[in-house]
């Protein structure tokens, strides 16, 4: 019986794989949409960003974007309503040993400093507020991880996370009170092409991105980490 | 390897992700194999959307020193994968936390062990 039910599912699997294969064929040989050829074309002399990706995510689609964070900010809150809010702290149940704790409190600078460097640099380069968010929700994860102890303060987090949030939607009101639409990218022309201070209200969109995607995700993964886990024995 | 297949090396790729994803959400017995599933196929999904928006020869749509390249790939689903990830990260989280319920109040992960008990429950109520 299970055997037979283990064939068939089989069966089925290869027999997607070979009709995605299928579909997939072909896809390469042309854009299949013109969008992202007018995208190329317009969007450095449009918002001023170096980083076109960036210009689409905050300039041209800002309002999705928005729409991710709540997602986002759902989630966390879902999980953090199912998990509970445990009175003792996120006290790590194993302590990882002296070099490990040690080698992860010697890495949190360092992670800190890169995941900044990537929010910052989101209009220039490779990265952005989504990248260096989870880079630093992993700084503050790596020394629970090790069992080093405590740095992240939930109550911080939750401060910072509301107060990005509150920017993002700021920065976007006053875009539509300015005249334009909710989200419009302002004052893309200052500052030279390329340059840390230019493309206008991009950047600072994507510090608050990177801020409250952060917070978000290093409150999750605190929530999830200070509760222990016993090793299953029947897996 | 020939230069037909090298280009449907990422089309062939995802749909084995996608496949194997599949098949581990669908069969396996443990519900954190499931979710490794889920991630498969979720990274299997934004590897074909990526490699969608890919030209040949074409450069990252990054200006250097205010200058485009001449031919760059597509942003947009570059752009749509660097949210749809961070995104596969919050669902994971959530399933993750639920799970960790689930193993808290049952005991166990494993999904027989837990279908039977539910099986058991109705069972009762049934009688009752």
């Amino acid at each position: 019986m299970t055997m037979r039910r283990n064939l068939a599912s089989l069966i089925f699997t290869v027999g997607l794989g070979l009709m995605l294969v299928s579909l997939m064929q072909g896809s390469h040989t042309a854009f299949p949409v013109e969008v992202g050829q007018n995208i190329n074309a317009a969007g450095f002399a449009d918002h001023g960003a170096a980083n076109l990706v960036t210009s689409v995510v905050l300039g041209y689609r800002g309002l999705d974007t928005l729409g991710e964070l709540t997602i986002l900010f759902v989630a966390a809150t879902a999980a953090g309503m199912v998990l509970g809010h445990c009175p003792g702290g996120s006290t790590p149940p194993v302590r990882g040993g002296f070099i490990l704790a040690t080698a992860a409190e010697l890495l949190f600078p360092f992670l800190i400093l890169l995941g900044a460097y990537i929010i910052i640099h989101g209009h220039l380069s490779p990265g952005g507020g989504f990248q260096g968010g989870a880079v630093i929700a992993a700084a503050y994860y790596v020394p629970l991880l090790a069992g080093s102890g405590r740095l992240f303060s939930e109550d911080t987090g939750s401060l910072i996370e509301s107060l990005a949030g509150v920017g993002f939607i700021a920065i976007g009101l006053l875009a539509l009170w300015g005249g334009g639409e909710f989200l419009a990218p302002l004052y893309s022309h200052n500052g030279a092409p390329g340059a840390l201070l230019s493309a206008g209200t991009l950047p600072l969109l994507y510090l608050a991105v990177g801020l409250k995607v952060g917070s978000e995700l290093a409150s999750l993964l605190a929530r999830l980490g200070g509760i222990g886990m016993e090793v299953d024995d029947d897996a | 390897m020939t230069p037909d297949l090298l280009s449907h090396l990422f089309s062939i790729a995802s749909a084995a992700l996608v496949a194997i994803g599949l098949f581990m959400l669908v069969r396996s017995h443990y519900l954190l194999r499931a979710l490794l599933g889920l991630t498969l196929m979720e990274a299997g999904v934004n590897l074909f959307l990526v490699s969608v928006g890919y030209r040949e020869g074409a450069a990252p749509p990054i200006a250097i020193d205010g200058q485009l390249p001449a031919v760059m790939v597509d942003p947009i689903p570059q752009a749509l994968i660097l949210t749809a990830i961070v995104i596969g990260v919050g669902v994971l989280g959530l399933a993750l936390a639920l799970a960790l319920r689930l193993h808290q109040s049952e005991g166990t992960l494993w999904l027989p062990r837990l279908r039977r008990r539910a099986q058991s429950a109705c069972s009762k109520e049934d009688a009752a």
